[in-house]
């Protein structure tokens, strides 16, 4: 048996033990692709530095655990919970313990008709057949074996489903707290949100953790945007030092269909991302964006996969790192234009900056043009705070230490102020604000 | 308040300031005048604080401190403003933020109590008027898109702000149309006072004709070669620096 295979084994024994268990057993387009994702699990294993999109990233220090998946009679109190909130932030609220809904923690009341907010774990149970056809649907090809034990364990995590020409006017919160179960568990979330055609939504996905026990989140989101829908989705990560975090998001947009989506990594945690959006057609426009922060001995790697399936679609992608102490960065951008994509119009910069000799950053555009009549950009800096602007701040009194804290918060900026509501915006600078205090570095 | 005794400066192991010597007393107006290369620059720089002025001799002390021991903030909050020939562009910071993280800094140097955000925006109202400048423009990125001449009056405007006790203005009339030349001239008349001096240094006489210096110094090959009072930039107007070098080298 290889490592790769030897590091999954434990995943497939634990699957095969509760398979039974899990929610919707018997519906046969679920069943099939649960063991379609294990079968895969099986074959690929967990990834190694030999994988080329895993080259920077080791999982050795996930692979020395051998982390439980939680169980579904997971709690978490209230305490937890309220210590959770945003300031001013008034949203509707799904909570999640170690991957578990929570419906008694959540906030749901005041929904607008045309809206399905709920547990995915209860929809499983109570009306499988209106969400298996959406299961994996946005993900396509599996990129690696944490997408494939997420996809085998299917069992609960957030379903959004928005009607054709629903507005929202406040946004979704999907809070998810690891550690509930305590010390070296597992969560495994999957996330779908739909958006039918014309419809308008915000979303906010945030992932904390609850206490500092090693744990390992692999959570999974599902975008499907319909002709003309528009969603703004923010992913928050903020966890605590010892957890490993694995995301990916898959998007599918339709025809003159609009994705915003971002994601803030501002925690201590591990992390791996992976996104990929996919403009399926005419007129589809995604802005993908990144702002994390890698300090102490903190690892962030983004892989990022725009595929232009389709004429006249426009992507915008701005992914900025701020990196210090002996944190590593890793930023992969792929941008695929197919053979059918005529008028694409794309744009990518990867900006870090570091504010320590040890700090590391591994940054790689990948450019695929199969179309002939494209507007393709791209860029990758890595760079330094600037000492004139530093000396300028300086000359005015303001201390050297809150000096580099504004200069590189207003690095950040870039990204931060497109995020909407300002509360959450609000909350983010502060984030950033706070790792980048002398207090925090270690 | 300041004075400055054989002081020398080389930049990039080039020999640049050669023995300077000036002194400044409360309230008084001196120009620094001279041709490009003299290292009129150098000085405003020095005394601020910058990097990569290497001092090789001599001493400068303020307010009977000495000056170069200080870390360039340290100078900022004893009341040492430069007004940069270059002002430089920060996107993401606000103005506001620069000038109330400053001023502030500095209160709590001197032990004060930071401003309220009541009286803070009230100080800034002021002080935009000085300068003719729009409310607007404080939640502008600093510097970011000025033109030549909103960049010297936002110098001018932070310097009413900071209200230092020694401001040096390195040629901040460069560049500038007659009319911001004389709002720039504007606020800082209205800021000179007994107790605050002001170093103007310029390479043309035009900006001493709305500021008028008590002292006109002329700076050649690194050290002051003349002293005068408005008249000396009357006569430079006229005849030219070469006319000092020529006399410097005739009489040395």
């Amino acid at each position: 048996m290889s490592a790769a295979e030897s590091h999954a084994a434990p995943y497939i024994e634990a699957q095969q033990a509760q398979a039974s268990a899990l929610p919707a057993v018997g519906v046969a387009a679920l069943d099939h692709s649960r063991s379609e994702a294990l079968q895969l699990l099986g074959e690929r294993g967990l990834p190694t530095q030999r994988d080329e999109d895993w080259k920077y990233t080791s999982i050795k220090a996930i692979t020395r655990t051998r982390f439980t998946p939680a169980a579904p009679s997971v709690e978490c109190s209230k305490e937890m919970v309220d210590a959770s909130a945003i300031e001013n932030l008034d949203s509707w609220r799904l909570v999640f313990a170690d991957g578990f809904y929570q419906p008694e923690h959540s906030a749901l009341d005041g929904l607008p008709e045309g809206i399905r907010l709920a547990g995915l774990g209860e929809i499983l149970k109570t009306d499988p057949d209106s969400v298996t056809k959406h299961i994996g649907s946005a993900m396509g090809e599996m990129p690696h074996g944490f997408a494939a034990m997420n996809s085998a364990f299917v069992g609960d995590g957030a379903l959004i489903e928005i009607a054709p020409g629903v507005e929202l006017d406040k946004p979704i919160e999907l809070v998810f707290l690891s550690g509930c179960s305590g010390e070296g568990f597992l969560s495994l979330p999957r996330n779908l949100i739909t958006l039918g055609t014309g419809s308008r939504a915000s979303v906010i996905e945030r992932h904390l953790s609850c206490a500092e026990d090693r744990t390992l989140s692999n959570a999974l989101t599902e975008i499907i945007l319909e002709e003309d829908a528009s969603l703004d989705y923010c992913c928050v990560q903020d966890q605590a030092e010892r957890t490993f975090h694995v995301g990916g998001l898959f998007a599918r947009v339709a025809g003159s269909a609009r994705l915003k989506a971002t994601t803030a990594t501002v925690g201590r945690a591990w992390v791996r991302n992976d996104a990929r959006v996919n403009l399926d057609a005419k007129g589809a426009m995604a802005s993908l964006d990144g702002a994390y922060l890698a300090f102490g001995r903190c690892h962030v790697d983004n892989h990022t996969h725009i595929s232009h399936n389709a004429p006249e679609c426009t992507s915008r992608e701005c992914y900025k790192g701020v990196l210090g102490d002996r944190g590593h960065a890793v930023f992969h951008g792929r941008i695929v234009v197919q053979p059918d994509a005529q008028k694409t119009d794309s744009e990518q910069s990867n900006q870090n900056l570091l504010l320590s000799a040890d700090a590391e950053i591994d940054t790689k555009p990948q450019l695929e043009i199969y179309a002939d009549d494209v507007k393709c950009a791209h860029g990758a800096t890595v760079g330094q705070l600037d000492e004139t602007a530093l000396f300028y701040l300086v000359s005015r009194g303001i201390e050297r230490e809150a000096a580099r804290r504004m200069l590189t918060q207003a690095f950040a900026a870039e990204v931060l102020e497109t995020i909407e509501p300002a509360a959450l915006q609000d909350y983010l600078a502060a984030k950033v604000s706070g790792q980048l205090s002398p207090a925090a570095s270690t | 308040m300041l004075k400055i005794s054989d002081l020398k400066v080389t930049v990039d192991g080039k020999a640049i300031l050669n023995g300077l010597n000036l002194e400044v007393g409360p309230g008084e107006v001196h120009a620094i005048m001279g041709p490009n290369g003299s290292g009129k620059s150098t000085l405003a720089n020095v005394i601020a604080g910058r990097d990569g002025y290497e001092v090789t001799g001599g001493s400068v002390s303020f307010m009977e401190n000495d000056l170069l021991e200080m870390a360039p903030e340290e100078r900022a909050h004893e009341g040492v403003f430069l007004a940069f020939q270059y002002p430089v562009e920060i996107p993401g910071v606000a103005n506001i933020a620069l000038l109330k993280e400053g001023l502030n800094a500095a209160r709590r140097h001197r032990g004060e109590k930071e401003l309220d955000a009541l009286d803070f925006l009230k100080l800034v109202r002021e002080k935009l008027k000085l300068v003719e400048m729009k409310e607007e423009f404080l939640y502008r990125s600093v510097n970011e898109g000025f033109s030549g001449g909103e960049k010297k009056r936002n110098e001018i405007f932070q310097m009413a702000m900071l209200e230092p006790r020694l401001a040096v203005l390195d040629e901040t009339d460069s560049g500038l149309d007659i009319d911001a030349l004389k709002i720039v001239a504007g606020g800082v008349n209205a800021l000179r006072s007994e107790d605050r001096s002001v170093i103007l240094v310029t390479h043309y006489q035009r900006l001493l004709d709305y500021i008028v210096p008590d002292y006109v110094h002329v700076l050649a090959g690194g050290r002051i070669v003349r002293s005068g009072d408005k008249g000396l930039a009357l006569d430079l107007e006229e005849r030219g620096y070469g006319w000092i070098e020529a006399g410097d080298s005739a009489t040395a």
